[in-house]
């Protein structure tokens, strides 16, 4: 964490397809991620080592067998953020996994990916992440497929929880004799039970922990303990196991070495920057200024992290989760102490809902209210009442195959009303059931009608919790629809907060890239 | 006396054109409209009046006549020179106060027997509106021998004449006549409360539309595709259950109705759209049972085409033109489209149209829709107001005569 003083230069902030530098008032905190830990040198002796010494289980050659019905289900595009580059860990891990089926005779099996209501991934991105020779090996046959949360004839439901959430799952996955998940665990609210509770469940299922309440009683959902949407998870994943499904679970964890060059100077420290970083941030940025908004996104899109493997662990889901958990706060968990006034936060061109896609208004809510604002342990960065400043331009733009509901949403939900109850309890059934959203998305690459409800409910605490937000450089019309207010200028919005916290407020900036936790004491 | 006079000249009617083209309304400047010293039109027999207008409206049909946009379907209707203004409120000379229905129908033009639509008190769709005894002219207001209400004097037989209720403004009562326009269009949706009803436009005529399909009808979902942002919460306050951008409408129709969507599920490879502006249009698999187009124009028939259903109706409010509309929706899903022009007796009992337009002006407080009033000497300004109502936050523009000098004298 850094003290803004008279010496210190200007903060880089994320501006979606861009980077700003900004001048933050002296006394300023500014907090950074730590250092990434060391990869592991052997990736695939590492996976191959976990599957055959997981953790309260048997190894997995112990549990293959001829005959068996195998499903390996795997986390989808929205994991990890940027997508890593060839070969993505799921790659290594199933063609690892496939491997012992086919020493142990295994001759069913499917890959699923478990995308729940997200998009559908293309063959492109299947091919990313599974890599060619699994995909050519499963998808002409039809064994490696998208699930599909609204086909009726592919679900079972196991039951209820002791809180009548029902659990509706994979039928082929509810059904097999052994499910291994693979996950890639990029934040703490990944993993664990959510793999399959969530990832391979139907709007019946999720219903009952995307909503307001849920989102609302998390504080954060980052941290498990205080997270009702991690204890809803946990319920499901219990009445999943009583139901006989048993589960191979396979984490992941990665560093946060997040971008390459000639990006890399955005994860660093300014005062830090070499000459070369310098150089580098002063030509990336006159060349972003002169090129169109659409090639713009094209290139921050094609960049590929050259994030890499700090573990692996295999074995029962809760066990392997703690150990993931544990890694991932050795990697993001930062210190802080005490709460600001005021938090501010640069809002990059991707969040886990567009990859390769549009991040349009509610998305930039959704990362900034949902994601960001939630990435802490005990107390928020900010006070109760305190007012978030985000920079982000905020275009009125969506993506019409990806996010048709969202352009409903935006355009007829959220000019009535930004209240997360009224819209859950309005809207959210009509969109849920949407003929032709279903549609889209179980033939085309559409997010499910319902999404842009969650993404909304995923801000829900912050909107409950903050006096304010404030967005430096975003469209006016598209801000103001959100519910927020549009400021030219980061010195503009930090007058404007003064209205609402008063006259020399404490200021934290949070700095990211890269991901992390903060515990704020 | 002062009037607002329309000449027959063909070179002012191109400027016009040019200039309108250019800005709409700007053909005042240049056009076949003049302010002029005119002799008040003379009594052309008996059971006629004298009137003198208090409030006259600028409707969108003398916008295009000012801007020399108008039908050449026309031509043969009016005769010139003629003074516009069909919306009016005025004084007789015995002090009464009167709204003028301005059809120049078969009883006004002392033909007897009257045609068959007369006789049936369907005074719009008279056959003789070029004959009798008056010069050609659909209405008061495109007739030389009336004169109109952008004047301090016109003559109107008895039988167009509605005596206002003293409780009611000028400003309400100006608004009755474009009211019974609107309300003659939300008759012929001819749909239940089931039905979800589309009313395109949110002007004058769409607002007052809106309201009387709340009256009269009282839909289920009435959506409205308003472009302003006024006409967007009038239109709520008047009855509508849904507002829309124009460029959103087809997505809140299709989601108002559970259609189905054709040509939207492409590849990722699709470019990404902007919904404020440029979002491809949707094409719907349903739609909406009945459109009433208070637009008329032939981006608004388009999209009316786009959001009714298969079967369903349109009902044309706004003034058309001539329009290119690609026809193929209402051939292939055998779509209605229907005229709504001007006024007479509606389907039931002794229901006539401007007494209806009267409780619905009343009832639903249309007098506040009037925005702007002007003198005749500012016709420009007026003109040019009206043109762009929704933009500058406004609804309906008219002239104010009360204070004209002159008006007392006549």
């Amino acid at each position: 964490m850094l003290e803004v003083d008279r010496s210190t230069p200007p903060t880089l902030f994320m501006h979606g397809n861009g980077f700003r530098l900004e001048e933050l008032p002296v006394g300023s905190r500014v907090v950074y991620g730590p250092e990434p830990l060391p990869v592991l040198r052997d990736i695939d002796g590492a996976i191959r080592h976990a599957l055959l010494h997981p953790v309260d289980s048997d190894p997995l050659p112990a549990l293959l067998r001829p005959g068996m019905r195998l499903t390996i289900a795997f986390d989808d595009i929205s994991l990890p953020l940027p997508p890593m580059r060839r070969p993505d860990v799921r790659q290594r891990v199933i063609e690892a996994v496939l491997d012992l089926a086919a020493e142990a005779g295994v001759d069913d099996v499917h890959l699923i990916a478990a995308l729940a209501l997200h998009r559908r991934m293309t063959e492109a991105e299947l091919r990313h992440a599974v890599g060619d020779r699994v995909y050519d090996a499963f998808a002409p046959r039809g064994l490696l497929y998208n699930f599909d949360a609204e086909d009726p004839d592919a679900l079972a439901f196991l039951g209820e929880t002791d809180q009548g959430e029902e659990v509706e799952i994979s039928k082929r996955a509810a059904e097999s004799d052994l499910l291994v998940y693979v996950n890639i665990n990029l934040v703490a609210m990944d993993g664990g039970h959510k793999s399959t509770a969530t990832g391979l469940a139907s709007y019946r299922s999720l219903r009952h922990h995307h909503n307001v309440r849920t989102m609302q009683h998390s504080r954060s959902f980052m941290d498990q303990h205080r997270s009702e949407l991690h204890s809803s998870n946990w319920r499901m994943g219990d009445v999943i196991r009583r139901s006989g499904v048993k589960i191979f679970q396979i984490e992941t964890t990665l560093n946060n070495d997040t971008f390459p060059k000639p990006f890399d100077f955005l994860q660093k420290r300014e005062w830090e920057w070499s000459r070369r970083d310098r150089s580098a941030y002063l030509a990336s940025s006159k060349a972003l200024a002169r090129t169109p908004d659409r090639l713009r996104r094209a290139v921050f899109q094609s960049v590929l992290a050259p994030h890499n493997l700090t573990g692996v662990n295999a074995g029962e889901v809760e066990a392997v989760h703690t150990l993931t958990t544990a890694k991932v706060m050795e990697q993001q968990l930062v210190h802080v102490e005490g709460q600001a006034d005021v938090l501010t936060m640069g809002l990059p061109y991707i969040s886990p809902y567009n990859v390769n896609s549009v991040m349009n208004p509610i998305l930039v809510m959704c990362l900034g209210l949902g994601y960001f604002f939630n990435l802490y342990r005990g107390r928020p960065l900010v006070r109760e009442g305190g007012v978030l400043i985000m920079s982000h331009p905020t275009p009125w733009e969506f993506h019409p195959v990806h996010h048709p509901s969202y352009i409903d949403f935006f355009e007829e939900v959220l000019a009535e009303t930004t209240d997360p109850l009224e819209i859950e309890k309005t809207y959210e059934q009509s969109f849920a059931e949407d003929e032709w959203y279903r549609h889209l998305y179980r033939t085309s690459y559409a997010y499910h009608g319902v999404h842009p409800f969650y993404m909304w409910y995923w801000g829900a605490h912050a909107l409950q919790h903050l006096g304010g937000v404030i967005v430096v450089g975003g469209d006016a019309r598209a801000v103001r629809r959100l519910g927020f207010k549009p400021a030219t200028t980061l010195r503009d919005a930090l007058e404007m907060a003064s209205d609402v916290v008063g006259p020399h407020p404490s200021l934290t900036h949070f700095h990211s890239p890269p991901l992390m936790l903060t515990e704020v004491t | 006396m002062k009037a607002l006079q329309v000449e027959r000249s063909l070179p002012r009617f191109a400027a016009a054109r040019v200039a309108g083209a250019l800005a709409p309304g700007r053909g005042a400047r240049v056009g076949p409209l003049r302010l002029a010293e005119i002799d008040p039109p003379s009594l052309p027999g008996p059971g006629w009046q004298r009137v003198r207008p208090r409030l006259a409206g600028i409707c969108g049909s003398d916008l295009a006549t000012v801007d020399g946009h108008a039908s050449p379907w026309f031509e043969p209707l009016v005769s010139f020179p003629f003074v516009p203004g069909h919306e009016v409120v005025g004084d007789l000379d015995d002090g009464h106060r009167v709204v003028v229905e301005p059809v120049l129908g078969c009883a006004v033009r002392a033909i007897d027997p009257p045609c068959p639509a007369c006789a049936e008190g369907d005074l719009g769709r008279c056959r003789n509106v070029a004959f009798g005894h008056l010069q050609p002219g659909l209405q008061t207001g495109y007739c030389t021998d009336t004169g109109g209400g952008w004047s301090l004097a016109l003559v109107a037989h008895e039988s167009q004449l509605h005596e206002v209720p003293e409780a009611m403004s000028d400003e309400a009562a100006v608004m009755v006549e474009p009211a019974a326009c609107a309300l003659r269009g939300a008759l012929k949706a001819g749909t239940g409360r089931d039905g979800v009803l589309v009313v395109i436009g949110a002007g004058t005529l769409g607002l007052c539309a809106v309201a009387a399909l709340r009256r009269h009808v009282a839909p289920a979902r009435l959506l409205v595709g308003a472009k302003h942002p006024e006409q967007r919460r009038l239109a709520r306050d008047l009855g509508a259950t849904d507002v829309a951008a124009p460029s959103a409408l087809a997505r809140a129709v299709r989601r108002a109705t559970g259609s189905l969507a054709l040509g939207r599920s492409g590849d990722d490879a699709s470019p990404p759209a902007r919904s404020g502006g440029t979002t491809p249009a949707l094409q719907l698999t349903d739609g909406a049972d009945v459109v009433v187009d208070c637009v008329g124009s032939a981006e608004s028939l388009a999209q009316g085409l786009g959001v009714v259903r298969p079967g369903g109706r349109i009902v044309l409010v706004g003034m058309p033109g001539s329009l290119t509309v690609d026809l193929t929706p209402l051939w292939q899903r055998e779509v209605e489209l229907v005229g709504a022009y001007a006024y007479g007796y509606e389907p039931g009992p002794d229901r006539r149209t401007f007494d209806l337009a009267f409780e619905l002006v009343a009832e639903a407080d249309l007098g506040r829709l009037v925005s702007a009033t002007y003198p005749l000497h500012r016709h420009a300004a007026a003109l040019a107001h009206a043109a762009e109502a929704g933009a500058r936050g406004a609804v309906k523009v008219a002239f104010d005569l009360r204070g004209e000098k002159g008006r007392d004298r006549l």
